[in-house]
């Protein structure tokens, strides 16, 4: 066609035109078509869905924290609760000049200058909208402030709940503190629960219960843009309940944290404390009729409220470098010689294996050496006893008899003599950290040990065993079990803190059963009672080492002092030399139950460097007793 | 001189349903629906704006603008038309190559020349100018066009759309090509040629590929797969289809689109206005609008049927099926049928130039229908 003239025919041009014509329309019909089909997919069949997507879009979960329970003691008295508190909280998208801003603020003195840098970040990595604290105000900056609001576009006063501990250092290591959620301890909390709480508990009753203080996350649905600013409330709106739309989750309140109740006895822990003075230390105190523990002191200690109203870290690490230790529980963490307090549990295991008999007396030179052998194993506190039988050597605190009587019984059951009281292993308070302690054996040492001859056991480790010193270490809360134990004669129970729980919504109280361990069953009655006596006339007799400081109590107190040579504790101590001579001293060691006949309390008593148990724990141990029998208006003592 | 034209010349000087204004010609159909859908499109505009007075305003100065030109462009006896056709596409091209240059001093993507007091984009004259100029080389040679003469057509479409799509402006380049090609395909074109272009096209892909952008390849994958990354690239389309698979059958009702409202949907005011309506009229609502651009296609092909020379005819038609792309494109990419182009909803979308272009471009399709007994044989 290409070979000759095309010329133009103009009805076969109309018609080719309208062929095209007619078959786009037809294709733009086809098309529509698939159009059509696609929204009817989109607007009827899949209706369901997006109309879901767009709820879920514009609804937000809000969480909402949930009110930590409160901590009583024993008799009700609140040891931590939650006080309103005023925060002082920057809107970024409404400050102009975010560093002039709190440099104003700096200077009211409402801001830590010194935290100027780390609080411009804070605000920045924050969205616009996002309401970012700043600091804790006192009543009185919030008044400072309330005056000056409208020098301070998107800066605002706002009211939250705080953890407040009214004891302060009184309950710093019993009940311990909450502090802001760090990144460890994400790996042991459900996130989702915790996603509208800023603190946790740390440490203590706030770590070991945190479960039962801190309740369950609740949340309501707001609306929200799709920066996730909140718009609205559609419930306070009177919108519909998002609830209602099915797939959506219902919005709940937050459950608030059940109230705990503990075993403290607040007034003697109080006067625990005070009875410690200045001093370090640790004092513990036990039901011997069911575990309670009625004090735990630890000193010194610190004031947990800066940890639960943020610490800075500067005063953090000035805390923990303090060579004292506040922030240790020396309770459950300290590892010291028990000295002569463990000479009442080897007596009695001694009597129980009769390694001797009650009668049977020894001549006491002042010192004691082993057969072929020129050590000299010394009196502790010097002196010569002379002639002594067990009663004796207790009351009088006789190393020489317990050299040979740990001789006579062999180390295994010196050592089993021990644990069956619990020392060796942690008591199971159920507060993070707590240490075994050690009860040394031929055994123990092969564990301990790596080479051969490292692991062989001498007879002079079994004499220093006799005696509480060596390899031998307990920490307080173990010590104090113990004496429950042997106050108890024999029933053992798991020392505890928590003995009850109180709903609080309902207020409705559950109480917690003491938990009994296996009994010490080996001993008879008398053998008990021998021990008994011996301990209260530590006391009781003239020549008991605890008579001084015992006299004239209302009460019949049975004791037994210690005195261990300089511990360590078990982290790296750093002595200023200035006072190496006073932190070399002894350290001071008192156990007692009372009353003796009936035992309510028994005690554990450490005062580090104190000298002699009998001089500088007995003391304490004193104060300590008569508080708590004052306080219960103890005046009967039996002839 | 054919029979065909003969019988077309006889009807009445302005037309049964063209009106005479004080001399203006105008083709009320067409007025009627543009300014049907126009509403329309001020109601959802005014929702996707925000109940902002002021920019809607804005919008209907540029409606105004727009009706102008569609105004004038009527009056224009299609001979004068394309006696222009030529001056125009090469003063298109030589202002694409202005912008170019322009582009290449201020480093970056550059659409827009300045001229002081308005900024113009060439590429929209060209959306025009291109469809002219292939019913120009058409209209003087016999239909249907031999290969030689595919071959022009194919470059007068395909120079400027490449210049467009280097700019980048993959959008107006691709409703160019579409402008041109449909008044190509009207040409009368075999269906052998077609096949075998499909075929051509097919194998251009990949050469088309290594020419895309970044942010363009992305759109095609995110097309592929939107879900693959939610906040990112695929955002925009699994937003709108949530707008508007939520409206459902009646829509959430003016002003309650809340995708909309609360600024999830990206671009409503712009590209994705579609997804406003659908989400605040349902489909009752999309199906009323889609039903108005049908209409004005419908009608801008009756016009087309109707033209006495090869010129209108192919302008006529590309014109009117050009404007049914921009919908189905626009509503295929917001709706999830089509890859995320650039392509506003034609009288809907807030906008400036594009407007007026389009608006000029229905002006012309009067003219056609107004001046037919003006024709020479």
């Amino acid at each position: 066609m290409a070979t000759f003239t095309r010329f133009r025919d103009h009805w076969q041009e109309q018609r080719l035109f309208l062929t095209r014509i007619i078959a786009a329309a037809v294709i733009m019909v086809i098309l529509s078509g698939v159009l059509v089909a696609r929204l009817v997919v989109l607007q009827i069949v899949q209706y369901e869905r997006f109309a879901e997507l767009s709820l879920g879009n514009r609804f937000r979960l809000e969480p909402l924290p949930p009110t930590r329970g409160l901590i009583y003691d024993r008799h009700g008295l609140v040891i931590a609760e939650n006080l309103p508190n005023w925060e002082l909280v920057a809107i970024a998208e409404e400050i102009d000049n975010l560093d002039g801003t709190l440099k104003q603020l700096e200077e009211l003195g409402l801001v830590d200058a010194g935290e100027h840098k780390t609080l411009r970040d804070l605000v920045r990595s924050h969205r616009g909208f996002e309401r970012v604290k700043l600091s804790n105000l006192t009543e009185e900056q919030a008044a400072t402030f309330a005056v000056r609001r409208h020098r301070f576009p998107g800066v605002d006063i706002q009211e939250a709940l705080a953890r407040h501990y009214p004891f302060a250092e009184a309950t710093a290591q019993a009940v311990g503190y909450v502090s802001s959620i760090s990144l460890p301890d994400l790996e042991r909390i459900d996130r989702s629960d915790y996603a509208a709480t800023s603190h946790i508990g740390k440490t203590g009753i706030e770590r070991a219960y945190e479960g039962e203080l801190h309740g369950h996350v609740g949340f309501r649905h707001q609306v929200v843009n799709a920066q996730g600013r909140v718009l609205y409330d559609p419930v306070a709106e009177k919108e519909v309940d998002a609830s209602e739309i099915p797939g959506m989750p219902r919005s709940r309140a937050a459950n608030p944290g059940n109230n705990v109740v503990l075993s403290i006895d607040m007034r003697l822990q109080l006067a625990a404390q005070a009875a410690l003075g200045e001093s370090r230390g640790a004092i513990v105190a036990i039901d011997p009729r069911n575990g309670d523990v009625l004090a735990l002191v630890s000193a010194p200690a610190f004031d947990p409220n800066r940890f639960a109203e943020g610490i800075s870290k500067a005063d953090y690490v000035a805390l923990s470098n303090d060579e004292d230790h506040p922030l240790f529980n020396r309770t459950l963490q300290a590892l010291y010689p028990p000295g002569s307090t463990v000479k009442p549990f080897l007596a009695l295991t001694a009597l129980e294996d009769e390694s001797i008999s009650p009668d049977k007396e020894m001549y006491c030179p002042g010192e004691y050496h082993l057969p072929n052998q020129t050590h000299k194993y010394r009196e502790g506190r010097g002196g010569v006893h002379g002639n002594v039988n067990l009663h004796e050597a207790i009351v009088r605190s006789c190393d020489v008899f317990f050299y040979q009587l740990a001789l006579a019984m062999g180390i295994d059951n010196v050592a089993n003599g021990l644990k069956v009281f619990g020392f060796g292993a942690p008591t199971g308070l159920g507060i993070v950290g707590e240490l075994s302690g050690v009860v040394p054996s031929p055994q123990w040492k092969k564990q301990q040990f790596a080479r051969a001859e490292d692991q062989v056991w001498f007879p002079g480790e079994t004499i220093n065993t006799g005696v509480g010193q060596g390899y031998v270490l307990v920490t307080p809360i173990q010590l104090a079990s113990a004496v429950a134990t042997m106050a108890a004669r024999g029933a053992r129970f798991k020392p505890r803190l928590l003995i009850g729980t109180k709903d609080a919504v309902t207020g409705e109280a559950t109480w917690i059963e003491p938990t009994a361990l296996p009994n010490v069953e080996g001993p008879t009655a008398a053998q008990w009672q021998f021990v008994h006596d011996a301990m209260v006339g530590v006391t009781a007799e003239p020549r008991g080492t605890a008579h001084g400081a015992m006299q004239g109590t209302a009460y019949k107190v049975a004791g037994k002092t210690g005195t261990a040579q300089l511990f360590t504790v078990a982290q790296d101590e750093k002595y200023r030399e200035a006072d190496v001579d006073e932190r070399l001293r002894d350290n001071g060691l008192f156990i007692a139950f009372a009353p003796a006949e009936a035992p309510r309390i028994a005690l554990a008593v450490v005062v580090e460097n104190g000298g002699g148990g009998a001089r500088s724990a007995a003391p304490v141990a004193r104060k300590v007793l008569d508080a708590y029998f004052v306080a219960e208006g103890y005046v009967a003592r039996d002839p | 001189m054919s029979l065909g034209t003969l019988e077309w010349g006889r009807t009445s000087p302005a037309g049964r349903k063209t009106r005479s204004f004080g001399g203006l010609v105008v083709d009320v159909p067409l007025l009627v629906l543009l300014l049907l859908t126009a509403s329309v499109g001020f109601v959802v505009l005014y929702s996707a704006l925000g109940a902002s007075t002021g920019l809607l305003l804005r919008q209907g100065l540029r409606f105004a603008v727009g009706l102008a030109a569609f105004f004038v462009f009527s009056q224009v006896p299609p001979r004068y038309l394309r006696m222009w056709t030529p001056w125009a596409f090469f003063l298109g091209i030589a202002l694409l190559i202005a912008v170019a240059i322009e582009g290449e001093i201020g480093k970056g993507a550059q659409r827009w020349l300045d001229l002081g007091l308005v900024t113009f984009q060439p590429s929209e004259l060209l959306k025009l100018a291109v469809p002219m100029m292939v019913a120009w080389f058409m209209h003087e040679r016999p239909l249907p066009p031999t290969f030689l003469q595919m071959v022009t057509m194919t470059l007068i479409v395909m120079v400027p759309a490449l210049m467009i799509a280097e700019q980048p402006d993959l959008g107006t380049a691709m409703l160019v090509i579409a402008a041109g090609g449909l008044a190509v395909l009207l040409a009368g074109v075999s269906v052998r040629v077609i096949l075998g272009s499909v075929l051509l096209a097919g194998a251009a892909v990949p050469v088309l590929w290594h020419y895309m952008r970044d942010y363009q390849r992305a759109r095609v994958f995110m097309f592929l797969n939107p879900e693959s990354d939610p906040l990112g690239a695929g955002y925009n389309t699994i937003q709108a289809k949530i707008a508007i698979g939520s409206g459902g059958l009646f829509g959430k009702g003016w002003m309650n689109g809340t995708q909309a409202h609360l600024e999830f949907l990206p671009e409503r005011s712009t590209d994705f206005i579609f997804a406003v309506m659908g989400e605040e009229f349902g489909l009752l609502g999309l199906l009323l609008l889609l039903t108005l651009y049908l209409a004005l296609v419908g009608r801008g092909l009756w016009i087309a049927s109707q033209a006495q020379d090869t010129f209108t005819r192919l302008l006529a038609g590309a014109l009117s099926l050009t404007f049914f792309f921009y919908v189905f494109v626009n509503a295929g990419m917001v709706s999830g049928l089509l890859p995320i182009v650039g392509v506003p909803l034609p009288l809907v979308s807030a906008g400036g130039t594009s407007m007026v272009t389009l608006l000029a471009g229905f002006g012309i399709l009067a003219a056609i229908h107004s001046h037919r007994k003006l024709l020479a044989p």
